[in-house]
């Protein structure tokens, strides 16, 4: 992850190598300082954060096939965005950001209160409801933007790209980190919740403060994320899957590792978007999504095979 | 000590646990029979708090159910339900420990582990404490899920039908594990079981119920009786005397 984060740091347009940095060009280091120390930074916060907010959201709807971009989360924080943009359009970045995370919250309290409402919770079922609502969610969401001219503005939300990042302009996600540390230290209460309501009462917690707590969380991971590099699919899917196979759902022990191959998964697919097609680059959302996307459907094809 | 007094649930207009007032004895087995429907599995969520109550009081070791903090009662009173899916991927060990979890609010300390340990012992799990819950089979399962109520370390242990799923092995077993932990721990047991003679076998008291009311409740001496056991299934039970057990015949 480490080695990651060192080679995110001297990919890009510009030629900054450690050699240079070391005879002390000063404009080597205003590159490397302004835009690709940041960058990187950024990288590792979101992908740390997006992964954790996946892993506590599959506790809460008790699937492991779900995460912010398959139960409405991630579209409804883009509508907040898109209702921000239009009704307050000098608003700071901070506003968006708070519009986006009560319409995340929204979106997702709904899908949880829908989950509650179907009597057959099949694995399959719960994240394809997800996935509808977040659909519903967002055609309403991309024709209002084509009524208003935004379909532009609206692609950026829609797929995450750290290109635009530097200095200035990424400050926000370290409030990812904080919420992501909240998780980390409330860990114990979402596995518990994870087993179940009657499980949580039995063992003295309360049931409905957790859940408020985990969606509270997720969804203001969720909008920092959107509103700042955008959105990133499948990343809070694939991590947590992978990390469970590994090494099993206990939260504290899993969620470190969670944050360590989030991190590593997001900078590797950075740095292939900004290689592949060298000096051009192709947003980290396209990549994440094509090898999520497989990543995804070789896991279910896995359990689909598996035991039972 | 368990303690209901008028305790009642309703669901819209059916009435499903009607008025029971009843005192279940401290440090014993008991066993609630009745057939289907009598309410049974509602009485046990009421008496647990996993089901809020529409009317009456349930105390337990004083603490009444209703009021007392979450956390509080958890360290009094534990229970197990029927269905225990587990979606998340733990441990023996891991599951076990969140046992412990009313006493430590999830940072375990050294008595924890000594708990933990000792209830993976008492159910012969050691073996298995490294195993993913969901890799085992049925009735290792179930002892994997009553070391985590046993590591609760309560007073009262409440379970809905433990020998769902167990074959006979198991489940004589699982019926002698339950004794242990009264004779042995001092424990108080609470279970709601369909087979009669399980529950004659190993019950101090058994508690009959039928259309949301306790109808009769005694020693099984008193309550493995034709007539008694008429009253509560609607069935002509006879009633063999064989080692010492009431055994109810009902076969043919």
């Amino acid at each position: 992850m480490l080695l990651l984060a060192v080679i995110s740091l001297f990919v890009g347009v510009s030629n900054v190598s450690p050699a240079q940095l070391m005879s002390g060009d000063p404009l080597v280091w205003q590159t490397f300082l302004v835009s690709r120390v940041p960058r990187t930074l950024a990288v590792v916060l979101a992908g740390v954060a997006l992964s954790i907010a996946g892993f506590i959201l599959q506790l809460m709807a008790r699937n492991r096939f779900v995460e912010p971009s398959t139960v409405g989360t991630v579209e409804s924080a883009t509508a907040g965005i898109l209702v921000a943009t239009l009704l307050l359009p000098g608003a700071p970045v901070v506003g968006k950001m708070v519009v986006a995370a009560l319409f995340a919250m929204a979106g997702t309290a709904l899908f949880l209160s829908v989950l509650r409402r179907i009597p057959l919770r099949n694995t399959l079922v719960v994240p394809l409801v997800g996935i509808m609502l977040g659909g519903v969610i967002a055609a309403v969401t991309t024709f209002s933007a084509y009524r208003f001219d935004l379909l532009q503005t609206l692609n950026t939300w829609m797929i995450g790209d750290f290109s635009g990042l530097i200095r200035g302009r990424y400050e926000l996600l370290w409030l990812v980190a904080v919420l992501a540390a909240v998780g980390y230290i409330c860990a114990d209460r979402f596995t518990v919740a994870g087993m179940g309501e009657e499980f949580t009462t039995n063992l003295g917690l309360d049931y409905r403060r957790t859940m408020n707590l985990g969606l509270i969380l997720v969804s203001l991971i969720s909008a920092v994320v959107v509103v700042v590099v955008g959105s990133i699919p499948f990343l809070g899917l694939i991590v947590p899957n992978l990390v469970s196979l590994l090494i099993g759902d206990n939260v504290r022990r899993a969620v470190p590792w969670i944050a360590v191959f989030g991190a590593g998964f997001v900078l590797t697919c950075d740095i292939i978007g900004r290689s592949i097609r060298f000096p051009y680059e192709v947003p980290v959302g396209v990549i994440v999504s094509v090898v999520g996307s497989a990543l995804f459907i070789a896991l279910l094809v896995r359990r689909g095979t598996g035991a039972r | 000590m368990i303690t209901l007094e008028n305790a009642t649930k309703r669901y819209g207009t059916t009435t499903v646990v009607d008025g029971v007032s009843a005192t279940i004895p401290g440090g014993g087995v008991t066993s609630i029979i009745g057939p289907n429907g009598a309410g049974k599995s509602t009485l046990l969520s009421m008496m647990s708090r996993l089901l809020p109550l529409d009317a009456g009081t349930v105390h337990v070791d004083g603490l009444d159910v209703s009021t007392t903090p979450g956390r509080v009662l958890a360290r009094t009173l534990g229970i197990l339900r029927q269905e225990n899916q587990l979606t998340v991927r733990l441990t023996v060990r891991d599951l076990v420990g969140f046992g412990r979890f009313p006493h430590n609010g999830g940072r375990p300390t050294v008595l924890d582990r000594e708990h933990i340990e000792r209830a993976l012992d008492y159910l012969d799990l050691s073996g298995l404490a490294d195993r993913f819950v969901d890799e085992l089979s049925g009735g290792q399962r179930q002892r994997a899920f009553i070391a985590m109520v046993l590591a609760q370390d309560t007073d009262v242990i409440l379970l809905d039908e433990p020998l769902n799923n167990l074959d006979m092995k198991h489940s004589v077993e699982m019926m002698q594990l339950l004794r242990r932990l009264v004779d042995e721990l001092g424990k108080t047991v609470v279970l709601v079981i369909h087979d009669i003679n399980f529950a004659s076998c190993y019950s101090d008291t058994l508690m009959a119920m039928r259309d949301g009311a306790v109808i009769h409740q005694g020693p099984p001496e008193e309550i493995m009786t034709p007539a008694v056991l008429r009253d509560v299934y609607d069935v002509d039970i006879q009633v063999e005397l064989i080692r010492g057990h009431r055994i109810g015949v009902y076969f043919a």
